[in-house]
């Protein structure tokens, strides 16, 4: 017997006046699983999370929560969720621990406060007024609240905006330990690093799809390595080869490239092989390959490649899916 | 497909819904003290809540306004006037700018993604002008039996109608109001319109001036005029200007608590259609 997942969205649409901002999204998130949302600014990835969040009705599809409709009976489930929100606030004339006081008492299962704004790295803040309190703690009080409840599901939207290196680490630390209690999470994040650092599967979405999905090595694994060098001779002189003096290399993809500086760019399927074979021709002949930079895909690459495809369509409605 | 899902959740992490009776009350309970850190926080709402309503009454007493009935009258007018002010300025005016605040600064929208109903917050957001409105009675009445006459209760089930009755009424029409205003200033003119078309037609000093011909039939019909019938009645047994016994007061509650009723029944139709919970983008 397989688990049903926790989030079970199909064909999942949002419209504000005639404009469409969801058009048809799938997506299943299963328990225990950290699943982030990627997408530039306006591809509708906050629409559509506030749907599976229960915040708004669906104009069209299915979307389940914990087995439930998420909007119509929020009641059977938002004792399980927790949610930050890219832009909530707070009353500035209240202080950090009146705040997380006032919140955990709204909570059928508040976690300690004092824990929670530990975990969050504020308890030494908390008898300060939240007005005075900067951006990057504002978040992570944000955060703490989110995680009051102990959460089975956490919803997370650009939750390290704003935060210095070391709070966005520390609150990633916070969110693994989450993720190894069990918690499953569903990330909205600008930051590529953050999404490859934390997630078990992406999704990418674009003008209201999801243009691909997989796991952060499926969608890098698409994508081809870049190899860069400037060759030059035994003596050190700048050499331009002809592309036709190059070795066949079995993974290439396109035409290798020389630029005006003399810088050989080409993009492979088969790193290790074809540079292999690279470094034995440039060895037979005697030449060097200066500034040598030869680089497995990144998941900013293939998010790049994604943007600059002509029509990127829907790559996730697999067959079982869509019969599911 | 929930014996599905229920079989493939961990133990103990599964949960069962929040009930709703009891921890409703813990969740306005747990908005209304922070409301209630906030009021005392904000001098102007402060000054507003406390000072306010007693320094209209001793206005309108100094501009000689309360007409010349007997003693115990006179109280039950004095506390009416301080019911009513407390009504008109903390719940409604308080309350309206207090939703709007709460709206700019995202803080409704912070809840509303949390285990609370909107009505829960509503609630929770008014209890603490609610209990400043019924402090300011108790405090009324107390001043009113030292200083003059206590007033006679005709029908004290009476007072308690109109006081949380005008308050719930109040409530769903700030919700409204806080619709309708952009910022915490504009809730200064867009609550005037109920505060200027009330206070002349609320028979505020129990003569019978504000009753008759086609104003007074107006009047009977405006939003605050039900609380202060009702207030009279139940304080002094005063019905436009006669004093009318126990039993006789029931027949008279019939339309100011019909009139209250609509006006409560058109305030939640208002604020369900206006009242917004997060700025307009």
């Amino acid at each position: 017997m397989t688990s049903e997942p926790i989030i079970h969205v199909r064909g999942a649409r949002r419209r504000y006046g005639t404009f469409e901002a969801v058009r048809g999204v799938d997506l299943d998130v299963h328990r225990g699983e950290l699943v982030a949302l990627l997408g530039t600014n306006g591809a509708g990835k906050t629409s559509f999370v506030e749907l599976v969040e229960g915040l708004a009705p669906a104009d069209g599809g299915t979307v389940r929560v914990l087995g439930h409709d998420p909007y119509r009976e929020r009641r059977q489930v938002v004792g399980s969720l927790g949610i930050m929100l890219q832009s909530a606030g707070f009353s500035g004339d209240l202080t950090v621990a009146e705040t997380a006081r006032t919140w955990a008492r709204t909570l059928s299962r508040p976690r300690r406060v004092g824990d929670v704004l530990g975990a969050v790295g504020l308890a030494h803040r908390a008898d300060v007024r939240v007005a005075s309190l900067s951006g990057g703690e504002k978040r992570r009080l944000d955060l703490a609240l989110a995680t009051m409840g102990d959460p089975e599901l956490l919803f997370l939207d650009e939750p390290t905006t704003g935060l210095d290196p070391e709070s966005r680490r520390a609150t990633w630390g916070l969110v693994r330990g989450m993720l190894e209690a069990g918690t499953t999470v569903l990330l909205t994040t600008h930051y590529l690093e953050e999404a490859e650092q934390l997630a078990d599967r992406i999704a990418i979405m674009r003008a209201g799809r999801v243009a691909r999905s997989g796991s952060v090595a499926d969608i890098v694994g698409a994508e081809p390595a870049r190899v860069e060098a400037v060759v030059r001779n035994a003596g050190g002189r700048e050499v331009t080869p002809a592309v036709a003096d190059l070795p066949a290399l079995a993974g290439v993809v396109g035409a290798p490239e020389v630029d005006r500086t003399g810088r050989l760019r080409l993009r492979t399927t088969r790193l290790q092989d074809d540079l292999f074979t690279l470094l034995q021709w440039a060895d037979a002949r005697r030449l060097r390959l200066d500034d040598l930079d030869a680089r497995s895909a990144s998941l900013e690459q293939a998010f790049l490649a994604l943007d600059d495809a002509p029509d990127a369509h829907d790559t996730t409605t697999r067959p079982e899916e869509a019969a599911a | 497909m929930s014996t599905l899902s229920t079989t493939a959740a961990p133990a103990g992490r599964r949960r069962p819904a929040p009930a709703a009776g009891r921890g409703a009350g813990r969740r306005v309970s747990a908005l209304a003290r922070a409301e209630l850190r906030l009021l005392v926080r904000n001098r102007t709402a402060l000054f507003n809540a406390l000072a306010l309503p007693p320094m209209m009454v001793g206005l309108f007493a100094s501009l000689g306004g309360l007409g010349e009935q007997a003693g115990a009258l006179q109280g039950a007018v004095l506390v009416n006037l301080l019911t009513f002010m407390a009504l008109a300025f903390v719940v409604y005016y308080n309350l309206t700018v207090a939703l709007v605040a709460r709206r700019e600064e995202l803080v409704l929208k912070r809840y509303l993604v949390g285990e609370s109903s909107r009505a829960e917050i509503l609630a929770g957001t008014a209890v603490p002008a609610v209990a400043v409105a019924l402090a300011q009675t108790a405090l009324g009445i107390a001043a009113v039996s030292v200083f003059l006459e206590p007033p006679a209760f005709v029908n004290p089930l009476l007072v308690v109608v109109a006081i949380v009755g005008g308050s719930v009424m109040l409530t769903v029409l700030a919700a409204a109001t806080s619709g309708l205003s952009r910022t915490v200033e504009s809730a200064q003119l867009t609550t005037l319109p109920l505060l200027i078309v009330a206070i002349p037609f609320a028979g505020l000093f129990g003569a019978p001036g504000a009753s008759e011909g086609v104003l007074g039939t107006i009047g009977t019909f405006t939003p605050l005029r039900p609380v202060t019938d009702l207030m009279l009645l139940g304080t002094a047994g005063l019905d436009g200007g006669e004093v009318v016994t126990f039993a006789e007061t029931f027949g008279a509650a019939a339309v100011p608590v019909a009139v209250l009723a609509a006006w409560t029944a058109l305030g939640v139709l208002a604020s369900r259609r206006w009242m917004r919970w997060e700025p307009r983008r």
